[in-house]
């Protein structure tokens, strides 16, 4: 189906099914127990999953396939937003033509920038994206004030002249939709105490997020990305074979600054600004990070990396020492005291820090992240069910780690 | 005139001249072998027919056209295909994806965007990479990753690579070194079968003078990197100077 084998259709449909489902899987917790602060249900939450999932999926194409480490990809992200909220204050506040400008103007820098960047590889390479990246926010914070708004950041304003979208009159600004569905509309259902939102933003970002999985999945399927994970193995032995890498390599930047510029342009169809510091190298360094901690190489990786870091950013740096004291309150006075002393550092601000040991954990441990880890535990049971009933002749050979799901 | 013409190709590495004054004319469709003792310049002369190395003078032909200052993949395109010394495979990917890489390549040339299509989807080129891996007998290692395999099953599998692509001209940078003997002699007989299937002009560097002598139609002895001699195999083996500096040595 859709050009899929069968396992890879099974893959799919379970990917679309989870992100269906995500505002009812994310809701585990009923209001008003202690756990429901753990509830990460929200829609803009949700939003973020979703956007930064894409984000990660477009840079592992990049880096998962082809091995090439890219430091600068939030310009992409930054280029993106900024397009999109142009879009909205000139053209209309249908997200539509903000999203498809916020790709190809990505697309377009990222043609530039990794023309550049790819005459070198390895280190050097990462050296000249960050460089780039930096550049960008630096003329995004100062030097291009009139198009950018500077530290400010780029705004709505009730005179933008949105020329598709008629008069406002209403004195208050308007919000982003598309053909007239606003995106911050709801629905909040009430089950068993957990109150589950379907937000009409969300599934938007949902449905993007699954065409751009699905694209993905066809690419790592395709020749093309074999040619990307022979870039990867073995650049000399591929140029001996009379293939030339370096448009390979530019096709995987420029399709992986795309999905960046995508996934900017949601970030500002759901909330419409763009500033500069979407494009700082903390922001580059952070997908990079769910790459890696997700599974670089892998399908869904880099979309469970995403949403692990997104998840702490928001759940894990809200719990604070009254909820603490909350939790150990069953203890005896000073035992609690200390818990709270104890574990006060790796909470609330300090959630980097959990985010840190965690990310060192998985690259000592599991070097394939947390992707391999399930595998791991996944083969435990399977490999326990077959001990059981005594029946495992097929040896299973191991599996390349790139191209694992 | 040969396929290849390599006149007074020079090639310094600081203050050791690698290779001299090379003189080389490689008929077209003949087995040409180059031997000499290690360190003789055999490997670096390759690596200037095939763009991996710029040599400081002289010239190389191929097909009466100059291969000087064309990037590898161009070189590989125009007809030219090398077994490295040390196997080159990708060695993260599958034994079936290693020998589709060459085929995609011979079909769509240096760049191709197809990423849409699944793999299965491009029939003739699976079928041609099955057909290739049955000719040397690795069709029950399809799914094993190609740095799982042994030193001469890389070997095999990267010469596979090279043949499936048709190439004019083979270079084969000691094909057989690793190898055991059973799997020599299959090399032996599968290049002698290719040799005698299709057009194909054969270079080969090799120490085992079994292989050298059951294949080779001319030999060149290079040592310090200039050619000693060049004549028939059984000119070599009855040659003087090259018992002296070639064969006294390695099989005194
Ligand atoms: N890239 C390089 N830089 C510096 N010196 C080099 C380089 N490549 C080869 N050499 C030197 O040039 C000389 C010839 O090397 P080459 O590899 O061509 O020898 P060879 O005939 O292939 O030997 P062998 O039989 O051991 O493979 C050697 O002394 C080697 O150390
Ligand atoms: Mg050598």
């Amino acid at each position: 189906m859709l050009g899929l084998n069968k396992k890879d259709t099974k893959f799919l449909l379970i990917v679309v099914a989870l992100t269906m489902f995500t505002p009812i899987i994310l809701q585990p917790f009923a209001e008003g127990t202690g756990l429901a602060q753990f509830n990460a249900g929200y829609p803009d939450l949700m939003q973020r999953f979703a956007i930064f999932g894409i984000f990660a999926i477009g840079f592992n194409i990049l880096f998962g396939l082809t091995g090439y480490l890219s430091f600068g990809h939030a310009a992409f992200l930054g280029v993106g937003s900024y397009s999109a909220v142009w879009m909205f204050k000139l053209l209309s506040m249908n997200v539509i033509p903000g999203i498809l400008l916020a790709v190809a103007t990505s697309g377009v820098f990222a043609l530039l920038i990794g023309y550049v960047s790819l005459r070198r590889s390895g280190i050097y390479f990462s050296i000249l994206t960050l460089a780039f990246a930096q550049m960008s926010f630096n003329l995004a914070y100062s030097v291009l004030t009139p198009i950018t708004n500077g530290e400010t950041g780029l705004q709505l304003a009730l005179d933008d002249p949105r020329i598709l979208d008629g008069v406002n009159n209403s004195g208050s600004l308007p919000v982003t939709n598309i053909f007239g569905l606003a995106m911050n509309s709801s629905t909040q259902i009430e089950v068993l105490g957990r109150v589950w939102t379907f937000n009409v933003g969300y599934y938007f970002c949902a449905i993007i997020a699954i065409l751009a999985f699905y694209l993905s999945l066809r690419i790592f399927r395709s020749p093309f990305g074999m040619m990307l994970r022979a870039v990867k193995s073995n650049q000399q032995r591929m140029n001996y074979t009379g293939l030339n890498s370096r448009p390979y390599t530019l096709a995987a930047f420029v399709i992986s600054g795309m999905y960046a510029g995508l996934a900017g342009g949601l970030l500002a169809s759901m909330d419409p600004l763009a500033g500069a510091e979407r494009m700082q190298w903390t922001a580059s360094g952070e997908v990079v990070l769910m790459t890696i901690l997700g599974g670089a190489g892998t399908l869904m990786g880099p979309v469970l990396g995403a949403g692990f870091i997104k998840y702490f950013e928001n759940i894990f740096s809200k719990i604070n020492d009254t909820v603490l004291h909350g939790w150990f309150s069953f203890m005896p006075d000073g035992l609690e005291d200390l818990l709270v002393v104890l574990v006060h550092p790796f909470v609330g601000k300090g959630w980097h820090l959990t985010l840190g040991i965690l990310f060192m954990l998985v690259v000592v441990f599991l070097p394939g992240g947390l992707i391999e880890g399930g595998q791991r535990i996944a083969a435990l049971f399977k490999r326990k069910r077959s001990d059981d009933d005594n029946l495992d002749p097929e040896h299973h050979p191991k599996q390349t780690p790139h191209v694992a799901e | 005139m040969g396929i290849l013409e390599v006149k007074g190709v020079g090639k310094r590495f600081g203050g050791l001249q690698a290779l001299g004054d090379v003189n080389l004319s490689v008929g077209e469709n003949s087995v040409h072998a180059i031997i000499g003792p290690n360190g003789a310049g055999k490997s670096t002369l390759l690596n200037c027919l095939i763009g991996k190395l710029i040599p400081d003078t002289g010239s190389v032909m191929f097909d009466g056209q100059s291969v000087l200052g064309r990037k590898p993949h161009e070189i590989c395109q125009m007809g030219i295909s090398r077994v490295f010394q040390t196997p080159e495979v990708f060695g993260d990917l599958t034994v079936f994806e290693n020998m589709l890489i060459p085929c995609f390549a011979k079909r769509d040339g240096a760049f191709r965007l197809h990423a849409f299509e699944t793999i299965a989807q491009e029939k003739d080129v699976v079928e041609k990479a099955q057909v290739m891996l049955e000719d040397v007998n690795m069709q029950d290692k399809l799914h094993m990753t190609a740095a799982s395999l042994s030193r001469g099953d890389k070997r095999r599998l990267e010469m596979a690579m090279c043949l499936v692509q048709d190439p004019k001209l083979l270079l084969l940078d000691e094909p057989t070194a690793g190898m055991a003997r059973a799997d020599t002699n299959n090399t032996i007989d599968l290049l002698k079968e290719i040799k005698d299937k299709r057009d194909i002009t054969i270079a080969i560097i090799e120490h085992d003078m079994h292989v050298v002598f059951s294949l080779a139609e001319r030999i060149t002895v290079l040592a310090q990197g200039t050619p000693l001699v060049e004549d028939t195999p059984d000119n070599i083996k009855g040659h003087p100077k090259v018992r002296e500096a070639y064969l006294g040595e390695s099989h005194g």
